[in-house]
């Protein structure tokens, strides 16, 4: 029989080769060797280590790369450095020029990228040709369009200098381009490294980029080991570092780079919901399955790896997934025919299949198709898990592979709750044809990119990035501009200070001797014919907790001297348990419904809070003036400052709740500043009462509660102003205050898991312990490295860097159409 | 031709699964999107495809001005639809190869009847008011009757738009039953729902499950004379409607797109959704066929280019 007439009656498909004769011709071209790219030049360091990398679909040797040390890192980071004082200056209308250039270059090259990229990794040439190498022209031409435009719209910002990019081997290309494109629109130079399973693809972009134009130095491209990764973290002259990856190494990065002044953002891990409601369009969510977990063989941050599927359609939907499995193809990563290729290395493939094993131990009950995989190279089989329960590790885990676990639930409420308990919060895929149903599980899963009706949407014009331990910061998007930008008033904090390892322990005051009490303070009464002084009535304040005033936990109190040393009163010495009662009491006001209130509520709150403040703005002066010894002038325009504030943020309450972007989906894709949550906040001592309410109204305004540490030098007008709280009709619990000793009591707070962000205004040390403890869940921060701040000034005390900072952005996909 | 085994007899109208039909359309076109991405067939394979494809074809004249002549000539290459030398370089020498059917208005059944003694190639006639339905059901029914006694073995019927149109399920149910009893034991329905038509692709899918509940043996998408016909989207959900059809009642029911498919690339794109959705079953064509006039030629002309390496000229392919 003839192979067509035998084919024609089986009906089978064949191989479907791209070919790779173009990138093999490339890495002749270079000898199969590659040196690190630096100020536009190949360099080879003598002496330099190569290693080697392999095609995992076939472990074929591709080329050796170099491993880089101390001195070439060095090289790149003065490299970068160099170009910085020409880049920075060079105006935004000339960078999108090269912007551009670059964004057309790669489409030129984008077949040679492509093919290159899936030899590299193992993705299907399907995914690098459709979806990896169009997005990273995408996000050129996006970003080229803010450098033309940054002089004007963003006008108050400089960019931050020289920043070091770390990206992970899942999307080489792709997160090069989210990393590089707005650093260098912003003008920041880069020193960029590649993952250590894939080096190629960074190595060819770096060719092209040099090819566009682009001045020698503001793309580095080394490679390496995570040493090398360290090496570019800790360097001193590196500004910023921007890292994709595990939320293990995060974690690692957020302790090492703690205090240091170099701004951060992380991208990590994930194990996002991929929710079925029955009134989904079911065959449509079964290809989201798809598309969710057996993208990229499921080697996504984003993936969608747990399967939470309403019970009255259980069993309909994973039969519909098992026959839908039975038709995936796994195979050769340039054939054009598979659904899935290679895992990255052997290392990896390992793990995966630990946790099936896993999985299976837990009492799942795992499903793989009935599919041929290739006898050689790192293939792995669609599988599905189910029967497992939230307690799972494999249930709780990244897994990181092809591998996709199965939940139900029963109501949207339980379905919301299973959706949100992770540690994790990259994006969530919502499905039902319920426009009201969608939208509102959208709104309360706790993800920075929920999809409905769809999944894995990508576009530069959106931002992505993570909550919780999934990280901070936003990559695309306007918002992923600001991870390159430094307000144009701030210098790049450069703290000095030395580490007390019994930082944050409690300090124990020393009871306060019986003073004689002023005479002239006190009041005289007439008592049996006598004129008699007596005491003033003590007014010593209590915590401020869920709306009501309490006495300190541990019944301590500590003493409060004004400017020269005077005792002016005596407040709580607060402790752990109490930061502990005030993180519940937030959380209570939180979950019952601050968030949930218009902006307008909001803001008439503020503008009452601001009303009684003034009401008694003479007594405040009086005080600021007591303690602080400052003058009456200087202490009223604190006061002044203060009613103005709470003006601006209730101003602020309806009128940052985000914006539609202009992405590629047919429909609408919206970026909603959602509440950071909880936010504990240690208030500077420079502007006792308008550093509180400089930093209190913000949070408050965008629907977060609040755990306040006064001043710990001057926490008496904080405590005053808690009778204003109580006169505004704030609900019990949206602002809580603990006073005592500022850094005991931060520490507990930036320790306490359930707190989202911490705000520190104090020292440069604590500032590196409160970054360096954030760690433990990766919990946001803000911290002033010791430098002060002109509260009064509009442009320092308020505005666009605080909202940024009380708010976290969620990127919701709506597709359209009937 | 389809056996007459497990024909599709129907089934009650069940209106609860009519009604609680969800279709998504964005999920619809990301699907389809990204089909042909993922399945593609090259060399061997692609020439096997596209033989398989042509054998699928119901090879279609349906206008104004066709005459006995013109029938003829149809048939002529529907017996013959490549040449025999390329036969024989693909080794598929001796082998008969010819389309699906042939499908002509009910007028000119006779001739193709005539034009294809001996060939075994079943005449399609279409009816009940093609394309748009909008004649009384009483000579609706008798134009089937009609083609069938005229010697058609597939009558290609179309749906009353309005009744989807307006959610009448029962009256376009009890429409459909009375086709299938014109067309009897000698005659296959082919039910086309005028996709391009209907208000949305949940319509498409409620109009797949009535149509098949109601005895349909294919479901077809278009008339060709929709301004938009088979797309991949129509085709995707009729093919889902059939494979929910399938796991419900154990019938199998066929899929014909019609209207637009011209290129050798476009069928493959079909058959992919076909082997893809359904399963292999559906390549052959007694579960799928092709309506289509032009495609025929532009299978020849890669076949062609498969067989010599070079690109092949229109006029060297003898005329439908």
């Amino acid at each position: 029989m003839s192979k067509i007439l035998k084919i024609f009656n089986t009906m089978e498909y064949g191989p479907a080769p791209e070919a790779p004769d173009a990138v093999n011709a490339w890495l002749d071209d270079h000898n199969r060797k590659f040196g690190l790219f630096i100020n536009n030049e190949w360099v080879t360091p003598k002496g330099a280590k190569f290693y080697s990398s392999i095609n995992p679909a076939n472990g074929e040797l591709l080329a050796e790369t170099t491993q880089a040390g101390q001195k070439e890192v060095d090289a790149a980071v003065a490299a970068a450095r160099d170009a910085f004082k020409i880049w920075s200056k060079t105006p935004g209308v000339v960078r999108a020029r090269y912007l551009y250039a670059i964004a057309r270059n790669l489409q030129k090259h984008s077949r040679l990228l492509a093919v290159l990229e899936s030899m590299d990794n193992g993705k299907p040439i399907r995914e690098s040709r459709d979806i990896d190498v169009p997005l990273l022209a995408r996000h050129f031409y996006y970003y080229a369009g803010w450098a033309q435009l940054m002089e004007t719209e963003l006008c108050d910002y400089q960019p931050v200098g020289v920043v070091g990019q770390i990206i992970p081997w899942n999307f080489p290309l792709l997160m090069l381009a989210w990393k590089i494109a707005p650093a260098i629109a912003m003008g920041n130079t880069v020193v960029l490294k590649p993952a250590s399973y894939t080096r190629l693809t960074a190595l060819l972009f770096a060719e092209i980029v040099a090819e566009a134009g682009l001045p020698a130095g503001v793309v580095n491209v080394i490679t390496g080991s995570s040493s090398a990764g360290s090496m570019i973290v800790a360097h001193p002259d590196v500004d910023k570092i921007a890292f994709t990856g595990s939320t293990d190494v995060g974690r690692t990065l957020r302790q090492q780079t703690a205090g240091s002044g170099k701004k951060l953002s992380l991208e990590l891990g994930g194990k996002s919901p991929f929710v079925v409601f029955d009134d989904a369009d079911l065959d449509g969510a079964v290809e989201g399955v798809v598309d969710a977990i057996w993208f990229n063989q499921g080697q996504v941050c984003c993936a969608g790896s747990r399967l939470i599927v309403q019970e009255n359609i259980a069993g309909k939907f994973i039969q519909k997934l098992k026959s839908r499995m039975e038709h995936m193809r796994v195979g050769d990563p340039l054939d054009k025919c598979i659904d899935m290729g290679a895992i990255v290395d052997q290392s990896q493939w390992d793990t995966i299949d630990g946790w099936v094993k896993t999985g299976i131990a837990e009492g799942g009950e795992c499903f793989q198709p009935n599919i041929q995989l290739p006898e050689k190279g790192l293939f792995y089989k669609p599988t599905l898990i189910t029967g497992l329960d939230p307690a799972a590790s494999t249930v709780q885990e990244e897994i990181f592979g092809p591998v996709l676990v199965s939940l139900t639930f029963r109501t949207p409420g339980e379905a919301i709750e299973l959706a949100n308990n992770t540690r994790y919060g990259l994006a969530a895929s919502v499905w039902s044809d319920n426009i009201n149903l969608a939208l509102d599980v959208a709104s309360k899963i706790k993800a920075g990119s929920v999809w409905v009706n769809c999944t894995n949407q990508f576009d530069g014009a959106a931002g992505f990035g993570g909550y919780r331990e999934s990280g901070y910061g936003r990559e695309g998007g306007r918002e992923g501009l600001y991870e390159y930008l430094r307000p144009k008033w701030m210098d790049r904090p450069r703290p000095e200070f030395s580490v007390d390892a019994k930082w944050g322990a409690h300090t124990p005051t020393l009871p306060t001797q019986p003073t004689p009490f002023d005479k002239t303070q006190g009041k005289s009464v007439r008592a049996n014919g006598h004129l008699r002084s007596i005491p003033p009535i003590d007014r010593t304040p209590k915590m401020y907790i869920g709306g009501k005033q309490v006495r300190p936990d541990g019944a301590y109190t500590t003493t409060v001297l004004n400017a020269k040393g005077k005792i002016v009163g005596q407040v709580g010495d607060g402790n752990r348990k109490d930061i502990r009662d005030a993180v519940e009491a937030a959380h209570k006001a939180r979950t019952s419904g601050w968030a949930m209130r218009h902006g307008y509520n909001r803001s008439q709150i503020l503008y009452f809070i601001a009303e009684n403040l003034d009401a008694r703005n003479a007594e405040f002066v009086k005080r600021i003036v007591e303690i602080t010894g400052r003058t009456q002038k200087s202490a009223q325009a604190e006061v002044d400052a203060s009613v103005e504030r709470l003006f601006t943020y209730a101003a602020w309450s309806d009128k940052y709740g985000g914006t539609v972007q202009e992405t590629t989906l047919r429909g609408i894709t919206v970026a909603v500043n959602e509440p950071m949550g909880l936010i504990g906040i240690a208030c500077p001592d420079e502007m006792p009462l308008l550093g509180f309410i400089s930093l209190m109204s913000p949070a408050i305004a965008r629907g977060n509660t609040v755990v306040m540490i006064p001043s710990q030098k001057y926490p008496l007008s904080a405590m005053d102003f808690y009778q204003v709280l109580d006169t505004s009709d704030v609900p019990g619990g949206v602002v809580n205050i603990v006073t005592g000793d500022r850094d005991h009591l931060v520490k507990t707070l930036v320790q306490h898991e359930d707190v989202d962000s911490v705000w520190y205004f104090g020292s440069a040390e604590g500032s590196y312990h409160v970054e360096k403890e954030s760690a433990a869940n990766m919990k946001r921060t803000w911290a002033d490295y010791g430098l002060l701040r002109d509260w009064i000034s509009r442009e320092q005390g308020e505005g666009h860097e605080f909202l940024q900072e009380a708010t976290q952005i969620k990127n919701i996909w709506v597709p359209t159409g009937e | 031709m389809i056996s007459q085994n497990n024909r599709n007899s129907g089934t009650p109208l069940d209106l609860d699964w009519v009604m609680g039909a969800h279709v998504n359309k964005s999920a619809v076109e990301r699907r389809t999107a990204t089909l042909t991405g993922r399945r593609t067939v090259k060399k061997d394979w692609q020439a096997a495809w596209l033989l398989r494809a042509l054998t699928c074809i119901d090879l279609t004249t349906l206008a104004g001005d066709d005459t006995p002549g013109r029938v003829k000539r149809l048939c002529a290459k529907a017996r013959n639809p490549i040449r025999a030398d390329m036969l024989a370089k693909l080794g598929l020498d001796g082998e008969k190869i010819t389309v699906g059917a042939v499908c002509v208005y009910p007028n000119r059944v006779a001739d193709a009847v005539l034009a294809l003694q001996g060939s075994n190639i079943p005449v399609a006639s279409v009816a009940t008011g093609f394309p748009a339905g909008q004649t009384p059901l009483p000579q609706r029914i008798q134009e089937i009757e009609q083609a069938v006694e005229a010697g058609a073995r597939e009558i290609d019927v179309v749906i009353s738009r309005n009744h989807v149109l307006t959610g009448d399920w029962n009256s376009l149910y009890d429409e459909l039953k009375q086709f299938r009893a014109a067309c009897g034991d000698s005659a296959h329905m082919k039910t086309i729902l005028a996709t391009g038509d209907l208000g949305s692709l949940k319509q498409v899918y409620q109009a797949s499950l009535v149509a098949m509940m109601a005895g349909s043996d294919f479901i077809k998408t278009s008339t060709g004379k929709e301004t938009v016909n088979a797309t991949l989207e129509f085709s995707l959900v009729m093919t889902r409607a059939i494979r929910d059809y399938l796991d419900r009642f154990g019938y199998k029911v066929g899929f014909k797109p019609a209207g637009g498919i011209s290129s050798a690339k476009q069928a493959m794109a079909w058959q992919s959704l076909m082997k893809e959705e359904l399963g292999d079953e559906w390549l052959m064509n007694n579960l799928f066929r092709i309506g289509a006039s032009s495609l025929l030629t532009d299978i020849e002309r890669q076949l062609y280019h498969y067989i010599t390496g070079h690109y092949a000229a229109k006029h060297h392919m003898p005329m439908g």
